[in-house]
């Protein structure tokens, strides 16, 4: 098959890539870019371990297609901290020892980055019912969501 | 000192920037190859033909290969011999690797991996335990039995009697990372592998095996995985194995990833079983004698089967002193993939009968279930301690440690326990749709490995000169924080602080012969090795400090990131330095081996655990009972984690062991079809707990006790205990459905909305 070129934005960053039709932009992140923090679960969109944003939108990356990239704005998990300097979210997981062994944790994080820019004060139940499609099989979920309402609070405090 | 605080995961500032490497994420080679096993859709029978043609054909396909291609032994069995990487011809489930496609691309592998044409004469395959039973397809010669009294007599002379049945689900590990490995060839025919297991050393074993050579030809480095919970014990064998010999087919690395469905349909699960139970008891609610008959379903191979078995006979008492006991467990071959370790490794199944027993003769007395269950509980650790005589389990060891009287008072109170069931028997009364349910379940499990010489451990500990300290032992990280613990250990020991501590991945080539981390052993046996590696240095270093300043080791001090040496204070890297210049070794191993431990596994009589973890539960729940729709509203937990080495990493065991004990006996549901072919092989199908169903309310309090046995830092291990917790959420849905008439509910697990609602029914239409 012909290769698609494909350009795009990643994190800010004008990005190039050549990938399959058919490839998607999970393989293109991992493979293609050596952006290994977006991981795959399950492949079919139900585990979220992959989750990226496409123009702010919350998307599994499994399901995109890596040409879909083409234009867009891609988020992932590399670009959520500034240099040294975690985000709030990402120190809240740690303060609140909201991870275990930590594969969801992408996934996660950039989901509920998701909603706080959506909705920046949002109960515990919207922040539940948000993060279902983001699964874990460690934690029991208690410090999750701990750790994401308290870093809700802190960035309402800060802006 | 480290230990004891709540300091984070060693890696969280890897996992939350994504930065962290799982075996998938680790570099490949250039030329690195991919692979994928052909499967069996045949749960049972004979290859007649195996047309390879369109595979080998495929797009990208370098090799295929067939148990003939295999030149030496690649069994991926850890216990018998009896599972061939590869079928040499016989079908033994649905879902048996047959053939591996080595290709230049994961995707390319797979596609061609469909392509087989295989024709399988098919035989009927013995699928339920009745058809096992009707077959006498078992392991083992007949069923294992521990007796203690006499429970035929004692049954029969009980004031009351009674008898029912049980059946359990097996569990999905989902472990959010598949199975994974690499295996990269080296010069001499050495192999190096990168594999996702809680058992490099069996990998080790394993792989040399397969390559025919000796296991120092063999290196295997893990690092971490993204969760494990014994799902990686032993079912990463098969994709390193086949890693290996690929690798050393083609001269190049190789790489294996299962993709999710295919990981379901061929790595071992949960042990499902089967209890019927005879219970004879008096008006108290005293138990006098009970019965247990176990069936399980082991699947088409060995595997760890027969050790689970016996875990679940282990813990047929639970945290109760019952006169005479009787359990018979009977260790079923089926058609179907090979049930494996999972978190609590049998025991949860044999708790699940004791306490579906003591809800049984609540609700035949018309008691309160927690008051049953305190009135049969072992004699508290302090009564012994005062001269009461400790009661005995089945297996004839002594129960001295007992926490649970007190941590039972003090967990009901806290919850509020008995004003709670009145205001739901009120609240019950007047909703006739939603009924709620609150229900109390303890949990005694006993801690070692039952196979006495796994017992082990090795720590390899080395201190540079400039003062940093490089620590490598026999466990490995699949999450549960056991590198963060074992490091507080050696910063401890050195009185330094933990960044000075370099974590580093577990490797055979470092220190060898381990056990699997299992059992939930890794931070007592590890933990206690590096501390014999780090005082071996320490001890040295403080001979010589000493002698240097003209004083005697025992007024060396380690703390604070510095030695008191007399009156002198120097930092521990000048101390280091020092020790280096004077020619002092400043490298060490340390070991250790759990001791008391004494146990005959056919007899069933011995000191089998070195002591036992406790723990106490309260769940509220409500349920519709015209849809069988649940919810958790409230879990109320106080755990044993004797003196906690990490309160914030033990606190996290034990909500997450919570919530998926209770997945275990709710949602978690495995379905094969009449054929024998897993039908729930996706997270689309099978479901487990999402942050939706975690409860409302969630209380998890750790109980400060110190380990009454010598542990490291009087420590309890935390991995396993508290996934039984989960054993009370099932039970309050039991206690839910029984507000909807007279009989009993008699639940089977797992309690989905089609069990509630189907028990709902029963309990409405027997009035």
């Amino acid at each position: 098959m012909t290769k698609v070129h494909v350009t795009t934005t990643i994190n800010g960053d004008p990005t190039e890539f050549l990938c399959e039709p058919d490839e998607t932009l999970l393989d293109v992140l991992r493979d293609r870019l050596g952006m290994t923090g977006s991981k795959e679960g399950c492949g079919t969109g139900d585990c979220g371990a992959c989750s990226v944003t496409l123009n702010g939108r919350l998307v599994c990356s499994c399901l995109v297609l890596g040409a879909e990239a083409e234009g867009q704005e891609i988020g992932t998990i590399e670009g959520m901290a500034q240099g040294e300097n975690l985000h709030v979210l990402q120190k809240k997981f740690i303060e609140h020892a909201a991870l275990q062994c930590g594969i969801c944790t992408p996934g996660l994080l950039v989901a509920a980055k998701s909603l706080l820019e959506k909705n920046p004060d949002p109960t515990e139940e919207e922040t539940r019912y948000w993060l279902a499609g983001n699964l874990c099989r460690c934690t029991g979920y208690d410090k999750i969501i701990r750790a994401v309402m308290d870093a809700a609070k802190e960035m309402r405090e800060a802006a | 000192m480290s230990v004891a605080k709540p300091l984070p995961h060693d890696a969280a500032a890897l996992h939350v920037t994504g930065a962290a490497r799982y075996v998938d994420d680790v570099p490949c080679p250039t030329g690195t190859l991919h692979l994928a096993f052909g499967l069996s859709d045949t749960a049972r029978g004979t290859i007649t033909k195996m047309d390879l043609h369109a595979v080998r054909t495929a797009p990208d396909v370098v090799a295929v290969l067939t148990a003939d291609d295999l030149e030496f032994d690649a069994d991926t069995s850890p216990s018998n011999r009896d599972e061939p990487l590869l079928s040499t011809g016989e079908v033994h489930f649905a879902g048996q690797p047959l053939f591996l496609v080595i290709a230049k691309s994961h995707l390319a592998a797979r596609k061609a991996a469909t392509k087989a044409k295989v024709t399988i004469d098919a035989q009927t395959p013995i699928l339920t335990i009745d058809e096992a039973l009707a077959e006498n397809s078992r392991f083992e010669d007949g069923p294992r039995i521990y007796e203690k009294g006499n429970a035929e007599d004692a049954l029969t002379q009980a004031p009351n009697r009674l008898q029912g049945q049980l059946t359990l689900g097996g569990q999905e590990h989902f472990y959010l990372e598949g199975q994974a490995a690499m295996a990269w060839p080296q010069e001499s025919g050495d192999m190096h592998v990168f594999s996702s297991t809680q058992h490099p050393t069996e990998i080790q074993h394993k792989v040399a095996h397969a390559i025919g050579k000796p296991m120092h030809a063999v290196r295997v480095e893990t690092r971490r995985m993204g969760g494990g919970f014994g799902g990686k014990e032993s079912q990463g064998n098969a994709l390193a194995i086949a890693c290996a010999v690929a690798a050393r087919a083609t001269g190049k690395p190789c790489k294996m990833l299962y993709d999710r469905d295919d990981d379901m349909v061929i790595t071992g699960k949960r042990h499902d079983f089967r209890i019927d139970y005879d219970v004879g008891f008096d008006d108290q609610g005293r138990i006098h004698a009970v019965s247990f008959k176990q069936y399980t379903r082991c699947g088409w191979s060995m595997d760890l089967s027969l050790p689970v078995a016996d875990r679940a006979m282990l813990h047929a008492d639970n945290a109760y002193d019952i006169g005479h006991m009787r359990i018979e467990s009977h260790r079923l071959k089926t058609n179907i993939c090979s049930a494996t370790a999972f978190r609590g490794f049998g025991g949860p199944q044999g708790m699940v009968g004791i306490e579906r027993v003591m809800d049984h003769v609540a609700h035949a007395l018309g008691k309160d279930p927690a008051e049953v269950r305190q009135t049969n509980y072992y004699p508290s650790a302090k009564s012994v301690a005062a001269g009461k005589i400790p009661g005995t389990t089945p297996y004839g060891m002594e129960v001295t440690d007992f926490e649970l009287h007190e941590m039972t008072d003090a967990l009901l109170a806290k919850a509020n326990y008995a004003q709670r069931r009145a205001a739901i028997a009120d609240w019950n009364a007047q909703n006739p749709v939603l009924k709620k349910g609150i229900a109390f379940s303890p949990v005694k499990f006993g801690i070692s490995f039952t196979l006495t010489h796994l017992n082990q451990a090795g720590a390899l500990v080395h201190v540079y000169q400039d003062g940093s300290v490089h620590l490598n032992h026999g466990g490995t990280e699949m999450g549960q924080g056991l590198f963060q613990k074992v490091a507080q250990v050696a910063a401890s020991r050195f009185g330094i602080p933990l960044d000075m501590v370099k974590i580093t991945a577990t490797d055979t080539g470092k220190v060898p012969n381990t056990s699997a981390t299992a059992a939930s052993s890794g931070s007592d046996l590890n933990g206690m090795a590096v501390k014999a590696a780090c005082d071996t240095i320490r001890d040295r270093m403080a001979d010589h400090l000493a002698m240097q300043h003209q004083t005697t080791p025992d007024k060396v001090i380690f703390k604070d990131g510095q030695v008191q040496i007399g009156d002198h204070v120097i930092s521990f890297a000048d101390a280091a330095q020092s020790a280096w210049m004077a020619r002092v070794s400043l490298s060490a191993t340390g070991f250790y081996k759990t001791p008391k431990l004494k146990w005959d596994r056919i007899r069933g009589t011995g000191r089998p655990f070195f002591y036992f973890a406790y723990g106490a539960a309260i769940t509220e729940v409500v349920i519709d009972t015209l849809t069988g729709e649940n919810r958790i509203l409230r879990t109320d937990i106080i755990h044993d984690a004797g003196a906690s080495l990490n309160p914030a990493i033990d606190i996290g065991q034990v909500e997450g062991a919570y919530v998926q004990g209770a997945g275990w006996l709710t949602t978690e549901e495995l379905v094969w079809d009449d054929a024998g072919r897993l039908r729930t092989h996706a997270p689309s199908t099978y479901k487990i707990p999402a942050c939706s169903d975690r409860p409302d309310i969630f209380n998890v309090e750790l109980w400060d006790i110190e380990n009454r046995e010598d542990t490291i830092y009087r420590s309890k291990a935390v991995g396993e205990p508290p996934f039984m917790l989960g054993i009370s959420a099932w039970l309050a849905l039991s206690d839910a459905v029984s507000s909807c008439g007279p009989a009993y509910p008699a639940l089977n697990a797992p309690a989905t909305a089609e069990e509630i609602w189907r028990a709902a029914r029963k309990v409405t239409q027997d009035v």
